[in-house]
């Protein structure tokens, strides 16, 4: 392995060992994404022979592509790492959707009230999930052991001083603590990695030909017969990928021929948008994603 | 292969830091489209440039540092070129935000110092040069922005590496550059500036590119500290960490501290395979030779050269609290995977760090730097500072609000914790109690001054004497009389008064006595140290609890009356806090309670407490 993979390898499986090592009940946010991938990855690195010894936790709104389900079931009888799935069933009885709801009330309904209650319920105390400094201005400024008050909250102003690789992981009943063990990772870090670790993601990432129709400008894929079409609207099959997975309703794919690692590595190397161009959601409000956070996204 | 540099952006406000992080962003490439598409936008709204793009908001990514225009807190920031990797720690220039400074300084290898040209050094720039050498950076940029504004004059930039020397000689860096430059237009960024003919040196990019910072030590032995013990079935028995120094081979004979128990590599570990050796910076499972005592926070360290252990060290402290540090209060010490109570046990000196000059103190507030003693309540091995970044920092956490609130760097130990031995006598606590028919205890009474406290514990100790027992009570006015006389009533000295009066408890309870202590004790955190001094059921914390109207009313000292007037200073309740128990074993109102009833309530908590532990027969 190239130096500074490996040295971010050995960084990563620190903090997760860290983490760990000072929590009553871990549990290890996982979204079936590259970054999570990665992420459980390093986990099973950190711990072998063992299992990694804590829960992964997906928060399913329901509208995750069927691709993502499947390969979710592979991971965890692959992996024997124990899978808790969660849904906000009050959401569903609603009839919250990403057609029925803007995407801001969506996200908030389906993913971090629904994040909120699996946390609550669980009673974990550090949770681990797969965010890097490199997506998005807010997380930028975010430690790798971030402190939420009670209600899962993160003020910004209020981070606690993290030098070196001492962490404080001291909290009252009620806050919590989010780890962040890719922080220092970029997007093409991460895909190299994925190459040369070898590691499989879901087969979305590839370039396929896929039924999607055209909104706002943005390809979207036509995943399944829930997606309310247009009148005379009809999905055309197209070369396409996604740089980033989440509700297929919201996750705008990418025209592309990309279909080995080698040629995606090659493509966010050159790329010129961010990952996070294709998730509608960051774009729903100015300061989106700090202001997110705050509620207790991811 | 490419390698990665991390390097800090510090310097003071308006300097033009984030502007300068931005330029690199762009210049490198690494700003996407939609990234820019939206510095466009958030540029007319927030930006401080007119018309022309604000690059310093790709880096201020709060909505509350937008809006003010200045950084908060550090953003890491990730750039590559062809040469090599980046990691940036953009830093707030404030002086309020120093901790995150130090929070993004604490990692890096490189400080890039920027000047504003219009400026000149301020009293920031010495402060952060002084942190990042004392945080262990060994190569410094000295980056003189806003050149367009001195209308590109060498002069004016000669003027400010001058003015610089004499910080710089008492610094002593590895390497240090100087580099005249222009953020905003990006001159002497990437390409030399024709507005600077005058400048040969390298351009500001092309020095972090080529700049060598790896370290010259001499050969330093294996230290790896245990993060975490894998034990999935009866045949694995893994050491996982990761190494800060050295190298370890299989077939190593290793020490094991603390312990000082010897053994062997016998493998190690990563993902599916074993390797034959490892060096540092790897994160790896060890396994032994033979089955030894080793839990988080041990030390496996090369046997030939073992790692140290103390547990009373000289360190430089940078105060992360808005609490004062105070020495005598116990915290919590984080250090390597360690975690130990401890204490400042004296501060020998503040640092000025626009001087670099020493000053006394008798306590630490916040961003201050000092050089103090620690005091650590087990041995704990290490390494100093300047030997292992990894093994010879620490963070002190207050045991009550869990905050972060020091970060420390060892000089060298105080004195080998190997030496001191605790003398143990054959005549014992146990053995003195059995002679008193008696469970020695400390029953502290805390309250305002005014609540009954001398009241109960005069009536109590009547009553404990008439039974028989053997009490002792320590009064707050006349123990300053004599131990305590020099102490005053500021913050540090009340917590000094209350160590030395826990510590004196503790000898009597050693003795075989009921120890009742009657003491205002205002704060929380020394009656919470008092109780880790005994042992479970020894110490019995009384809230003796008056409203403070009802205090003043009686006023039987008429100290009140004194200090509404002005003429007392720092009386509890008037002008100093009174932090009230929050889980007392034992709450009375004194103005509903009888004294008589206060004390049968104390008699009933002690006898619970004796019978539950019961080994002295009464």
């Amino acid at each position: 392995m190239s130096g500074y993979l490996a040295s971010l390898e050995a960084e990563s499986i620190e903090i997760i060992r860290e983490s760990i090592a000072l929590s009553e009940k871990p549990v290890m946010l996982y979204s079936i994404g590259k970054d999570s991938t990665v992420m459980l990855h390093l986990a099973r690195k950190a711990f072998w022979p063992a299992t990694p010894p804590f829960p992964i936790l997906h928060i399913d709104t329901t509208w995750k592509f069927r691709e993502m389900i499947q390969f979710r079931e592979h991971v965890a009888a692959e992996t024997g790492i124990k899978l808790i799935v969660h849904t906000n069933q009050k959401g569903v009885a609603d009839g919250v959707t990403p057609f029925t709801y803007d995407s801001e009330r969506y996200t908030t309904i389906m993913k971090t009230e629904a994040l909120k209650q699996a946390l609550d319920m669980g009673g974990y105390d550090i949770i681990l999930g797969g965010a890097r400094r490199d997506e998005e201005k807010s997380r930028a400024k975010e430690r790798i052991f971030s402190f939420r008050s009670a209600g899962h909250r993160w003020d910004p102003k209020l981070q606690r001083p993290e030098l070196w690789n001492l962490y404080n992981a001291r909290i009252h009943p009620g806050e919590t603590i989010r780890v962040f063990p890719l922080s220092n990772w970029t997007e093409p870090d991460v895909w190299q990695y994925i190459e040369q670790e070898n590691i499989p993601v879901v087969p979305l990432y590839f370039a396929a030909p896929r039924p999607v129709v055209k909104r706002s400008g943005q390809w979207i894929m036509v995943d399944d017969e829930r997606f309310p079409l247009n009148p005379g609207e009809v999905p055309e099959m197209r070369m396409v990928r996604f740089r980033t997975l989440g509700c297929y309703p919201l996750s705008a794919a990418t025209e592309s021929t990309a279909n080995t690692i080698a040629d995606i590595v090659h493509e966010t190397r050159v790329a010129r948008t961010s990952e996070r161009q294709g998730r509608l959601i960051d774009f729903d409000q100015t300061a989106s994603m700090e202001k997110k956070k705050q509620e207790g996204y991811f | 292969m490419r390698d990665t540099l991390r390097f800090i952006t510090c310097g003071s406000v308006d300097d033009g830091k984030s502007t300068l992080i931005g330029r690199l962003l762009v210049e490198s490439r690494q700003v996407f489209d939609d990234h820019l598409v939206a510095l466009e936008r958030d540029s007319s709204r927030y930006g401080t440039q007119g018309d022309m793009i604000d690059l310093a908001l790709l880096v201020d990514g709060l909505q509350a540092e937008r809006e003010q225009s200045i950084t908060i807190d550090v953003a890491y920031r990730f750039f590559s070129t062809p040469a090599r990797r980046f990691i940036v720690a953009d830093t707030p220039g404030h002086e309020q935000y120093t901790r995150n400074m130090a929070t993004g300084a604490s990692t890096c290898e490189l400080a890039v110092l920027v000047v504003n040209a219009l400026n000149g050094l301020q009293t920031q720039t010495h402060r952060h040069a002084r942190i990042v050498a004392l945080l262990g950076i060994r190569h410094l940029v000295l980056a003189v922005n806003k050149m367009d504004l001195v209308s590109y004059s060498e002069e004016a930039f000669s003027e400010i590496v001058r003015e610089f020397q004499p910080l710089l000689r008492e610094l002593s860096f590895d390497s240090f550059q100087a580099i005249p430059l222009s953020a905003l237009y990006g001159e002497n960024i990437t390409e030399q500036s024709s507005s600077m003919p005058w400048y040969n040196g390298p351009t500001f990019l092309g020095h972090l590119e080529t700049i060598d910072t790896t370290r010259r030590d001499a050969h330093l032995p294996f230290r790896m500290a245990v993060q975490w013990v894998n034990r999935p079935n009866q045949d694995f028995r893994g050491y996982c960490g990761r190494i800060a120094t050295g190298e370890v081979k299989v077939g190593d004979r290793v020490r094991i501290v603390p312990g000082g128990t010897e053994t062997s590599v016998r493998s190690i570990v990563v993902w599916q395979q074993e390797r034959p050796s490892a060096t540092a910076g790897e994160s790896i499972t060890l396994c032994l030779d033979d089955e030894v005592d080793i839990s988080r926070g041990t030390v496996i360290a090369s046997a030939s050269e073992p790692i140290e252990q103390s547990d009373q060290f000289e360190a430089k402290l940078l105060c992360l609290s808005e609490e004062l540090l105070v020495p005598g209060r116990t915290y919590l010490l984080n250090m390597h995977a360690c975690q130990v109570g401890a204490s400042i046990t004296a501060i020998k000196y503040l640092i000025d760090v626009k001087l670099g000059s020493h000053l006394a103190a008798k306590s630490l507030g916040l961003n201050d730097i000092a050089v103090v003693n620690i005091y650590t309540d087990r041995p704990v091995p290490f390494e100093t500072y300047e030997r292992s970044r990894g093994l010879g920092s620490f963070i002190l956490v207050d045991r009550l609000s869990n905050q972060t609130v020091g970060a420390g760097m060892i000089d060298f130990s105080l004195r080998r914790a190997a030496n001191i031995h605790w003398q143990a006598l054959d005549i014992d606590k146990n053995a003195r109690a059995k002679q008193k028919f008696q469970r020695p205890m400390c029953l502290w009474l805390t309250g305002l001054s005014g609540s009954g406290k001398s009241t109960i514990a005069n009536l109590l100790e009547k009553r404990l004497f008439v039974e028989g027992r053997h009490t002792y009570v320590l009064d707050g006015d006349n123990v300053r009389h004599g131990l305590n006389k020099d102490l005053g009533f500021t913050e540090a000295d009340r917590v000094e008064n209350i160590r030395r009066v826990t510590e004196v408890a503790k000898l009597l309870v050693d003795a075989g006595l009921v120890v009742i202590v009657s003491f205002i004790s205002p704060y929380r955190a020394e009656r919470e140290r008092a109780r880790l001094s005994f042992a479970p059921g020894e110490f019995i914390e009384v809230f003796v609890d008056a409203p403070l109207e009802e205090c003043e009313r009686r006023d039987s000292k008429g100290l009140y009356a004194k200090a509404r007037s002005g003429i007392l200073q720092n009386f509890t309740g008037i002008d100093s806090e009174y932090e009230a128990p929050e889980s007392p074993e034992i709450h009375l109102n004194t103005v509903t309670t009888s004294p008589e009833k206060c004390i049968d309530r104390i008699l009933q908590a002690m006898a619970r407490n004796t019978q539950v532990t019961d080994t002295y027969t009464l």
